[in-house]
């Protein structure tokens, strides 16, 4: 495991993003972070480092606090009243709890993708539209046109919708939806992408869409999947993390993790001998 | 068994078994049981409220026409200045163009009985028809006014010309003299064989047989045929004359004093009618003589009579006469009210329910004002007039039965309904659209404002309908509020001046004596229903429209 000792955090948190975005350094950095439902501790002190344009895959049991740590990245475990976390995380060396860093920004700057598609019941521009619209990304109408016809082209959904712009997103297939979802969430350019279990609501062949999405976005995000399919881990991430009951037993390479993992319980979980 | 049949099964449980047979069968039984206790109560329902509507229309539908008699007027530039249209004087226009009808009509009681099939209401329509056309004086006009009450109830056949004299318990009482065999019919006079005791201590020393109690003698002879009756209604059968034929049977033969004499004594009149043609019946006494009836009848057979669409009973203002009365007043005041109460109720209820819904701490606070919310949507509507009472009308000096009042009691009421039902509509909008509206960096409020809000509309506008059409058939709050003032003219309508609301003209209607107000009240109540029905219409339809809308 890379270990960043204490005086390494507080360099990287005290650097402005600008000078921090050397090669190399991490995208996003945790150290410590514990979350709290209520009395219940949902995860113990995690410490990870994502590095940047790469796909990190998260795998584990259900309930073990993958999703709970992927929320805590763009700090929607704010909205959980009972939630409380602890610990530190910075993005571009900036800390995410820095009062001068608004909530609001950082989750446009980190975009989110949910397990089940929820576009809104829109119409497909205005799914795309409206996070640009809301952060003022676009000077005017032809602006906000252009964001929304290169983020629908990103998600590799353009071809499919572009002579129907103005018809619901809720009527699209649940494959479509999920890249109208992925398009809504790259709208606001964000440099991160969470995803909640992405496809665990589409078929293969959407599934298979999906993924090939995630590899092109690599190229200029930096992407956070969870995902229960330890072959979709194989396929689309370079480093794979696996979570066990609010621990995060073991984060490396991907194909380490899946041929040589140095934890028993990372053995066992890929054998399917749990989980 | 065998193990080869379904009955048997690894586990052991026999499932052909008659035990599990009838198991099968009473579960069958009691499924279609419950099915039948449901269709049976929408059944009950539906017919409760089949008879509602049934009764409501047969007594409401006669209010729906107006009978009314044509007057052919001229319009004398004389009587009329072109000026002052508005200051001659029409009683006598009118009465002058109904008289012509009937030349041999003299003297004035009959006049006066005459001008009786009119309604009063009459001048006030052809002055308003003169003041509305000042161009058609000095020409025949053609002008339908209303007939008075009883004439209109006689026409749609609601009243009868004539009613029953007798009561049942009277007609008993006669048959049971009948049986006796003492009435006949005698010279085309029904008589009774009745035997008298010319009782000599009714017959007093001074003055004689001329001077004798014949009618307390009659009685008593008559009180031996009703030996069980305690009432003495039985009286009534003999005529008052029947003490002077008495007298004359005594004059002629003084000897009979002392004794029991059989005289045939005539029968009063109801009476006398049912012996002879087995039906007693008299002029319906709400008309003044059978004259009328005539009168009557001989406009109908010059088809000067019609029963056109009572458009006055929406552009009418109240009034003393049924036949005149509308509910322009009560429909204006209600509209008012209505208006006021949404303007408060449902800015009011939306913005409560989103705080409370999409921003308030869960806390003990908000806790207590959820509970109290919910009491209040059951609190009964009168303590909402009181309390409007005590506190805009004393309190706060505000006009009495004025509708800016009437709307904010209403808003009392209806801001519960409406904070309730937008909160429930806020509860079913999925999470998943919040978090979708988070995760693209919305602000708690753009998530409710843009995305919750409209999703829940539909749920809201519903709630919020809803509780307007009950707000439109309250009644007890507007009564403690004194919105039930009587509003005889359209003239002063504002939120400000004494109004009157649909339900509170039902109620007071529903009180008035005049017969024509039952089939008013009930017009009323179907115009009321019918405002309800196009309310909840609306509701559905906005659900249907903004849903598909998404
Ligand atoms: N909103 C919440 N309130 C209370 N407990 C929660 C909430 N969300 C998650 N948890 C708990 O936190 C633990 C981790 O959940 P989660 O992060 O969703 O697991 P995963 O995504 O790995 O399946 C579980 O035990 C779950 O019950
Ligand atoms: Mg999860």
């Amino acid at each position: 495991m890379q270990q960043l000792d204490a005086g390494s955090v507080q360099v990287l948190t005290s650097l402005k993003s600008s000078t921090a975005q050397t090669i190399g350094e991490p995208k996003i950095v945790a150290r410590d972070v514990s979350v709290y439902y209520g009395e219940k501790q949902a995860l113990f002190d995690v410490d990870v480092n994502v590095p940047r344009n790469s796909v990190m895959a998260f795998i584990g049991p259900s309930g073990c606090g993958k999703s709970t740590f992927l929320r805590c990245i763009n700090r929607m475990n704010d909205t959980i009243p009972i939630a409380r976390v602890e610990g530190k995380i910075a993005i571009d060396g900036q800390d995410i709890d820095d009062p001068e860093l608004d909530v609001v920004e950082l989750r446009a700057r980190v975009g989110m993708v949910f397990q089940k598609p929820n576009p809104f019941p829109k119409s497909i521009y205005e799914n795309v539209a409206y996070g640009p619209r809301i952060h003022g990304l676009a000077r005017n109408k032809a602006d906000l046109d252009r964001i929304v016809e290169t983020s629908l082209q990103r998600a590799g959904l353009l071809k499919e919708v572009k002579d129907r712009l103005q018809e619901p997103g809720t009527g699209l297939s649940g494959g479509q939806q999920q890249r109208l979802c992925i398009a809504r969430a790259i709208a606001t350019s964000p440099d991160i992408i969470l995803m909640d279990e992405p496809c665990s609501a589409l078929d293969p062949i959407a599934t298979a869409r999906v993924e090939e999405l995630i590899d092109e976005l690599r190229q200029t995000l930096t992407i956070i999947i969870v995902t229960h399919s330890m072959q979709q881990a194989a396929r689309v991430s370079q480093r794979t993390a696996f979570f066990h009951l609010g621990v995060l037993v073991e984060e490396d390479e991907t194909s380490t993790i899946f041929t040589n993992p140095s934890d028993q319980r990372t053995q066992d979980y890929i054998t399917g001998r749990f989980g | 068994m065998t193990d080869t049949t379904l009955g048997s099964t690894g586990s052991g449980h026999d499932w052909s078994s008659p035990a599990s047979r009838r198991r099968v069968k009473r579960r069958y039984a009691a499924d279609r049981r419950l099915q039948f206790y449901g269709i049976a109560a929408i059944g009950t329902a539906m017919a409760l409220l089949g008879v509602l509507f049934v009764s409501l229309i047969q007594a409401g539908y006669a209010a729906f026409t107006t009978t009314k008699v044509e007057l052919s007027i001229f319009l004398d530039p004389a009587a009329i200045s072109q000026e002052k249209p508005g200051e001659a004087n029409y009683r006598r226009i009118v009465r002058d163009a109904f008289k012509a009808y009937f030349p041999d009509v003299t003297g004035r009681s009959d006049e006066r009985s005459l001008y009786k099939i009119m309604s009063s209401g009459s001048d006030y329509i052809v002055r308003d028809y003169v003041v509305g056309n000042p161009g058609k004086i000095g020409e025949n006009v053609k002008i339908l006014v209303p007939v008075s009450d009883p004439f209109d109830q006689l026409y749609k056949r609601i009243i009868p010309r004539r009613i029953d004299a007798l009561s049942s318990d009277r007609i008993a009482l006669f048959d049971a003299l009948k049986q006796q065999g003492v009435l006949s019919v005698e010279d085309g006079a029904g008589v009774a064989k009745v035997s008298v005791f010319i009782d000599p201590a009714k017959v007093p020393s001074e003055g004689g047989v001329a001077a004798a109690d014949y009618d307390a003698m009659i009685k008593d002879g008559l009180r031996s045929y009703f030996r069980n009756e305690y009432s003495r209604s039985y009286e009534e059968i003999i005529s008052a004359t029947a003490a002077e034929k008495l007298q004359s049977v005594v004059a002629a033969d003084p000897s009979v004093v002392g004794k029991i004499v059989e005289v045939k004594l005539p029968l009063a009149a109801n009476y006398d009618n049912l012996l002879q043609t087995g039906q007693a019946t008299i002029r319906n006494p709400r008309f003044g003589s059978d004259v009328e009836f005539a009168w009557f009848d001989s406009l109908e057979k010059r088809g000067l009579i019609a029963t056109p669409f009572t458009w006055e009973l929406f552009f009418n203002a109240d009034s003393r006469f049924p036949e005149l009365a509308g509910l322009a007043g009560a429909l204006s005041g209600s509209l008012l009210a209505l208006l006021i109460c949404f303007v408060l109720s449902f800015p009011i209820g939306i913005a409560t329910a989103v705080y409370l819904e999409e921003f308030a701490p869960k806390n003990r606070t908000t806790d207590l004002i959820e509970v109290n919310i919910n009491n209040l949507a059951a609190v009964p509507s009168v303590v909402f007039g009181l309390l409007g009472l005590a506190l805009f009308l004393n309190t706060f000096g505000m006009p009495r039965s004025a509708p800016l009042v009437g709307g904010m009691v209403l808003a009392l009421m209806t801001l519960p309904t409406i904070i309730v039902a937008t909160r429930a509509a806020l509860k079913a909008v999925p999470p998943s659209i919040r978090e979708a509206a988070l995760g693209v960096g919305a602000s708690r409020h753009q998530v409710a404002l843009h995305h919750v809000l409209p999703l829940a509309m539909p749920g809201i506008l519903t709630g919020t309908i809803i509780g307007l059409a009950q707000a439109l058939g309250e009644t007890a709050p507007l009564l403690l509020i004194g919105m039930n003032a009587f509003i005889p003219s359209v003239e002063n309508i504002g939120l400000t001046e004494p109004a009157m609301a649909l339900p509170t003209q039902i109620f007071s209607w529903a009180d008035s004596p005049e017969r024509g107000f039952v089939s008013r009240t009930s017009a009323a109540i179907l115009v009321l229903l019918g405002f309800l029905v196009m309310m909840n219409l609306l509701a559905v339809y906005l659900r249907r429209k903004l849903e598909r809308k998404w």
